[in-house]
């Protein structure tokens, strides 16, 4: 066969052809808008996140959420501010409840209120839990929404309170009972201490001074401005951790570790009682050996007023700079996750917080809280107390570095090195020192 | 003649008969001390390992009971086909082993010959080239971190095979190893090489390179971990479920946030099941270290 | 040291390219931008940055608690390092011994390096734990005192550093194997006809012979120690009791990546560098002189 050599016109325009079709996205005609959500659930809850997301990429054809783990909070973070500067940043970011301040002022985010005012969706702003949303609010306008929030309860061993004959469908509610039947136990065998904490600082430092009504931190727990000072080493900051200090010699309080590290001293038996988030009441209910209930956090009672305790967990940022109609979808998955039916599947499957009081309803019409007493626990701390503004919740700039300044400050006040006093007061010079810090950065 | 010299001659190619058996060096002391010694330290080291595999066989009510177990539970199957299906273990696997064995290659093929050139030439620079490779090992990663995603983002390599392996392949350990190993090479080698006509290249080839395997095992071994492992960067530097390696798929098994109980099991179970592969690879190298020794080139 | 070189005007820059690129694009353009951070001090998302000058170098070095993290990295990564090396060269001796069911042998002594850092602070929290720990638990019939890391700073401090060590025994003992093989056996049996004892010959032939390895070894063992075992910490202890177990390169890791100060920790990274670099010139120096190549 001959060989006719190719002529370079025709080569040229193939190879045209060839790069036009493979350089020039097709744009298909009815392709879904992504949305991307960035989060940092782990495990089971990892599981309910993608079963969550389904349900509304099922509901409607035009948009996909799509849901990538990206590690933990911390990390989570980290990438989205990486990405965000080269332009690559996710719609949707979920960011921990100490990262408020940061987002707040960081000038990359849209808040909430304002996107569902731009696309024009009506939600129902005070139906949600006063509390929970007081914590993300800037003059009565919600930044981020809230996801899976929760609060410290008390867990207490029914079984170890029955052996020491104390009481097991009471729990203790205030501190002196919570001294009294550690003692009964202790005395007793049930239990080789009286109790323990998970999230040192979130529970034994900030939810205690909101619960009875003590400023953690000045200008209103930070809400009214970046020059701020933390207050916790007043008179009743130092008389809550000198009396832990002082059982913990008594092991009436056992020091378990930072975060949920202590988890294991309340599942072994070896503490009776235990003061941990909400949440974990899943978690319990699977690897509990003994029968267990829940109450709400003791309280030293008069002359302090009892308020509601604070929330934590984390909220979903929508992050700036994105086209309209991604908004558009963005703003209806926050609706939908906020809409009554699907905040009472998420509190049903991962124990956390429903965010508004008709879900709180229909869970109690449902008869949800008659079949899961420990539920209402919660909610009840929540909505029962007397709403203060030291209760509303906590907006510090590097909060994360100020726990952990709290929480190694508090290991050397039970480890005996510090007093009580000296302890706070260092942590609070510490603190101090972190807030000047980050007021400077973030000049207005 | 001191025990170095004998060592010096029989690295000059003056070298005794083949053995067939690797050499090792022999002390009298009967075998069965050494044995025992060994399974001793052994059982030590490896004990934590055990103790991770009883974990991975429970429930989680006897993972945190007291005193803990030390034998074996029975739950093992449901575990580990949890732990897999939870973390999507198969596409996983194939991420991490294309990662592992691009940066152990990778790195082995050009610290090799930056180290050559560095041991067995003069040239303007060669200080300040092995210290600027060397100082790569200075700077911890969490601080290098958000700028090399700038350089990657502007490659446009984010999210790709490129992005994820090419900036782990920055590093001096390989270079000084083989640094080290090229300075124990007699000179008479290389002037023989260079009496017969061999080139630079062909000295490398076909003499170092023979010579070198024990220490390319043992690299190799190292490296391919040491990708495996790797969790930053591609936690960073992956936005889709495709392109994610194992170990983040085992973190994503452990609750970080404090709220939720951890299953231990079955991270116990998913860490268990990450470890084949390096396992493997260890088993597989062992042939290496005694091949540069049985060479009978030349 | 007379070495014998090879003569080319371009092959030697053509050889170290490849690995120059990737290092100037990857690590010190990136080093770069981060510590020039140090001079700043900057908003986490970055759009607000002013320039500080020395201002986060000299918070640093008037804050006794960036001291006690010095302290602290000095005696973790010395005795990281010391046990580290030392522990692998006795392993892989025995290791190399003319015995059978040496890959097995081998294959248990290396595969522990392959564990995850994360996975292998979670197991070791699980064998240290006071609550459910099973060391404490065998302890408890030894001894009456409570080593509770959870407050005893000392005791928390020994437990990240046998935990770090024992991640990175893998890696030492894999070179020494390496080492120990290429050892030829008509030296040993040089030695052997010379009447020397076991303890002699180790001291006298194996040692110098694998000092190579063990400068190579203590190098890298003590750069990971400085700069990479935050991952050990971070799943146990994460710097506490107090700030017992808090090392630089942790304090860095918290101050940058969690609390986004990243003036504060391209600071951090700078002194941290400075030192290492002193330290392993001060190596290369000195050290370097015993160790024989040839």
């Amino acid at each position: 066969m001959p060989q006719t050599k190719p002529s370079r016109r025709s080569a040229l325009t193939a190879l045209v052809l060839v790069a036009a079709v493979l350089l020039v996205p097709a744009t298909p005609a009815l392709a879904k808008t992504e949305i991307q959500f960035w989060h940092a659930m782990t495990g089971q809850l990892n599981d309910a996140v993608n079963s969550l997301v389904r349900q509304f990429n099922d509901s409607q054809s035009e948009y996909e959420v799509k849901p990538l783990q990206k590690g933990n909070y911390a990390e989570a973070l980290t990438a989205a501010i990486a990405a965000y500067r080269q332009r690559q940043a996710p719609n949707i970011v979920q960011v921990f409840e100490v990262g408020t301040q940061t987002m707040m002022l960081s000038g990359a985010i849209l808040p909430v209120y304002q996107l569902m005012k731009e696309q024009e969706i009506a939600v129902d702003w005070k139906d949600f839990i006063a509390p929970v949303v007081g914590y993300y609010s800037k003059d009565g306008n919600l930044y981020s929404m809230p996801f899976n929030s929760s609060t410290p309860i008390l867990f207490y061993n029914k079984d170890a309170f029955q052996k020491a004959g104390l009481d097991p469908t009471k729990p203790p509610q205030t501190w002196k009972q919570v001294e009294e039947y550690s003692k009964k136990l202790i005395a007793s065998g049930a239990s080789k201490c009286g109790f323990s904490t998970g999230w040192p600082s979130w529970v034994q430092v900030e939810n205690m001074h909101a619960m009875h009504d003590q400023p953690f931190a000045s200008k209103h727990n930070g809400f009214d401005g970046l020059d701020v000072e933390l207050l916790i080493n007043r008179e009743f900051g130092v008389k809550h951790m000198a009396q832990l200090a002082a059982w913990q010699k008594e092991n009436v309080f056992s020091y378990g570790g930072r975060r949920g590290d202590g988890d294991p001293k309340f599942l072994s038996g070896d503490c009776a009682m235990y003061m941990q988030s909400s949440s974990l009441i899943g978690g319990f209910t699977k690897a509990a050996t003994f029968k267990w209930g829940t109450g709400q956090l003791p309280h030293y009672g008069a002359p302090y007023k009892h308020a509601t305790s604070i929330i934590g967990g984390a909220t979903l940022w929508v992050m700036k700079g994105k086209s309209a109609n991604e908004n558009r979808g963005t703003a209806r998955f926050l609706k939908f996750i906020s809409d009554t039916n699907q905040q009472m599947w998420w509190h049903v499957t991962t124990g956390y917080l429903a965010i508004s009081n008709s879900a709180v309803k229909n869970l109690e019409a449902g008869y949800h809280f008659k079949k899961n007493p420990d539920q209402f626990t919660a909610f009840a701390q929540l909505t029962k107390g007397t709403v203060t503004p030291n209760s509303q919740g906590i907006r510090l700039g590097n909060f994360v570095q100020i726990r952990d300044v709290i929480e190694a400050e508090m290991e050397n006040i039970f480890a005996g090195k510090k007093s009580a006093k000296q302890g706070l007061d260092d942590a609070v010079a510490k603190s101090n020192d972190l807030l000047k810090e980050f007021a400077a950065a973030n000049k207005q | 003649m001191s025990a170095v010299d004998v060592a010096r001659m029989e690295r000059a190619g003056v070298r005794a008969a083949v053995t067939d058996a690797p050499r090792r060096w022999r002390i009298p002391w009967s075998a069965l001390l050494v044995h025992a010694l060994l399974i001793a330290c052994i059982a030590v080291v490896v004990f934590p390992l055990y103790f991770a595999f009883v974990i991975s066989t429970q429930n989680i009510q006897q993972v945190v009971q007291r005193p803990p177990r030390l034998l074996p539970s029975t739950h093992l199957p449901e575990n580990y086909v949890e732990a897999w299906q939870k973390s999507d273990m198969g596409l996983m696997l194939r991420n991490s082993a294309v990662m592992a064995v691009t940066v152990a290659v990778g790195k082995i093929v050009i610290s090799m010959l930056s180290a050559f050139a560095i041991v067995y030439f003069e040239f303007r620079g060669r200080a300040l080239c092995f210290w600027m490779i060397f100082v790569t090992l200075m700077l911890p990663v969490p601080v290098r971190l958000m700028s090399t995603y700038e350089v990657i983002g502007t490659l446009g390599w984010l999210n790709s095979y490129q992005g994820l392996t090419v900036p782990l392949m920055a590093s001096a350990t390989a270079t000084f190893l083989f640094r080290q190993f090229y300075l124990t090479i007699p000179n008479e080698l290389a002037e023989a090489a260079q009496l017969d006509g061999a080139g630079p290249l062909r000295f490398l080839f076909r003499f170092l390179l023979p010579l070198s395997w024990a220490n390319i095992a043992a690299l190799f071994v190292v490296l391919f971990i040491f990708g495996w492992n790797q969790y930053l960067w591609p936690l960073m530097i992956t936005n889709t479920e495709a392109m994610r390696t194992v170990v983040i798929g085992l973190e994503q098994l452990i609750p970080r946030s404090g709220t939720d109980l951890p299953t231990w099991n079955l991270i116990m179970a998913g860490a268990m099941m990450a470890l084949i592969p390096p396992v493997a690879i260890i088993i597989f190298m062992q042939r290496w270290f005694v091949k540069g020794l049985v060479e009978s080139e030349k | 040291m007379h070495r014998t070189v090879f003569k080319s005007r371009w092959l030697p820059y053509a050889l170290v390219a490849p690995q120059m690129v990737v290092t100037v694009l990857f690590f010190f353009w990136p080093a770069l931008k981060s510590l020039q951070l140090s001079l700043y001090r900057v908003s986490p998302f970055g759009d607000k940055s002013t320039f500080t000058g020395l201002d986060n170098f000299t918070k640093l070095l008037t804050d006794p608690a960036y001291y006690a993290s010095v302290l602290n990295s000095f005696v973790f990564s010395g005795s990281v390092t010391v046990l580290a090396v030392v522990t692998a060269l006795v392993l892989a001796g025995l290791a190399t011994q003319k015995i059978r069911g040496l890959v097995i042998y081998r294959t248990l002594l290396l595969w522990p390096y392959g564990i995850a850092p994360a996975v292998a602070g979670i197991i070791f929290l699980f064998i240290f734990h006071p609550a459910y720990g099973i060391l404490p638990y065998f302890l408890s019939f030894v001894t009456a005192y409570d080593f509770n890391w959870l407050l005893k700073g000392w005791v928390a401090m020994a437990l990240v550093i046998v935990a770090t060590a024992w991640t990175h025994l893998g890696y030492n003992i894999a070179f020494y194997i390496a080492g120990l093989l290429a050892i030829p056996a008509s030296v040993i049996e040089a030695a052997d006809v010379d009447g020397a004892g076991p303890v002699r010959r180790f001291v006298s032939i194996v040692f110098p012979l694998v000092s190579p390895i063990t400068f190579y070894l203590v190098v890298l063992n003590m750069v990971f120690a400085f700069f990479e075992s935050f991952g050990v910490i971070d799943a146990v202890t994460k710097g506490g009791p107090g700030q017992s177990t808090e090392i630089m390169v942790y304090k860095l890791y918290r101050d940058g990546f969690i609390g986004l100060n990243l003036g504060s920790s391209g600071a951090q990274s700078v002194i941290l560098m400075a030192i290492v670099i002193a330290l392993t010139v001060l190596q290369f120096r000195f050290a370097e002189k015993k160790v024989t190549y040839r």
